[in-house]
């Protein structure tokens, strides 16, 4: 059980680390959205549109480190597997 | 006789109403028109817009220093990429959104005007509310008039266009917006730009 929640621990920590550097390593707060620009071709204004995107940020990452942290915390105060005689 | 000064007052008046200032309404169909703010912040500058933006403006190409119109953003429209931030600045906390669904600029005076070719620049005074607070500001701004252009931004409508381009600066104290409060978190200047283009139907 002990082994069971740090092997979680480090599982949400790697893959937090990994979904956060695959889309973007976006060092700012999490998106859902984000903007695109778009030309008008006619007035040559730049017009924005917001798309539905998720892009985690640091406070996703904190989030992640904070959950594994307290995980592997817990772990601490469950007891260890008794040897069977 | 009669004919050839029928004909020279048909002239005039065809010249007159050229030459009159025209209307442009400032709702898009497209959705191109924006209103982009900025503050800068710790983490990352906070950067959004809003596109629900209407009003009207006449201007006339003859006589850019006159033109007059208001435009209007409506504040629920106010877009920014992270959810929370959102939902604070549209909040009684900041905007308050319900209680003051617009923020406007309405024109008083151009001075400063220049004009080559089709695009007019200027300094405009006029009234800036927000947040239920009305300050006088001067706002540069670049017009440039399209002529017999809406056919190819909307189709089957002939007509003008005119789009408006300005870039301005606010503090958010001046308009109560937690004056003196969280400057550690969230700057007092707010960086404004606008891109937008009205339309004017023949």
């Amino acid at each position: 059980m002990k082994r069971t929640f740090r092997i979680i621990a480090a599982v949400l920590v790697v893959g937090a680390i990994a979904f956060w550097a695959a889309t973007g390593a976006n060092r700012g707060w999490t998106k859902t959205r984000v903007p695109k620009k778009v030309v008008d071709e006619v007035t040559g204004l730049e017009g924005i549109q917001w798309q539905d995107k998720f892009v985690p940020g640091v406070d996703f990452l904190g989030a992640a480190l904070l959950g594994a942290g307290f995980l592997a915390g817990v772990s601490f105060f469950v007891p260890a597997k008794s040897k069977q005689p | 006789m009669k004919t050839k000064l029928t004909l020279l007052a048909s002239i005039a008046l065809a010249g007159a109403a050229l030459a009159a200032p025209q209307t442009f309404d400032f709702k898009d169909p497209k959705g191109i028109n924006n209103a982009g703010f900025k503050l800068d912040a710790p983490l990352e500058a906070i950067n959004g817009s809003a596109s629900d933006i209407s009003g009207t403006v006449t201007f006339d190409p003859e006589n850019p220093g006159a033109t007059k119109g208001k435009i209007i953003v409506a504040t629920g429209s106010l877009m920014l990429p992270n959810p929370m931030q959102k939902q604070h600045m549209l909040s009684d906390k900041w905007l308050d959104a319900t209680k003051y669904p617009e923020i406007s600029f309405e024109s008083k005076e151009f001075k400063n005007v220049r004009t080559a070719g089709d695009t007019t620049t200027a300094d405009v005074t006029g009234t800036f509310t927000l947040k239920g607070v009305s300050k006088e500001l001067t706002v540069p701004v670049k017009l440039t008039c399209l002529k017999d252009k809406l056919g190819q931004r909307v189709p089957n409508q002939k007509g003008d266009l005119l789009v408006i381009r300005a870039s301005f600066t606010i503090k958010r104290s001046d308009f109560n917006i937690n004056p003196g409060q969280f400057e550690d978190k969230v700057s007092d200047t707010i960086e404004l730009t606008l891109s937008i283009a009205g339309a004017s139907p023949k």
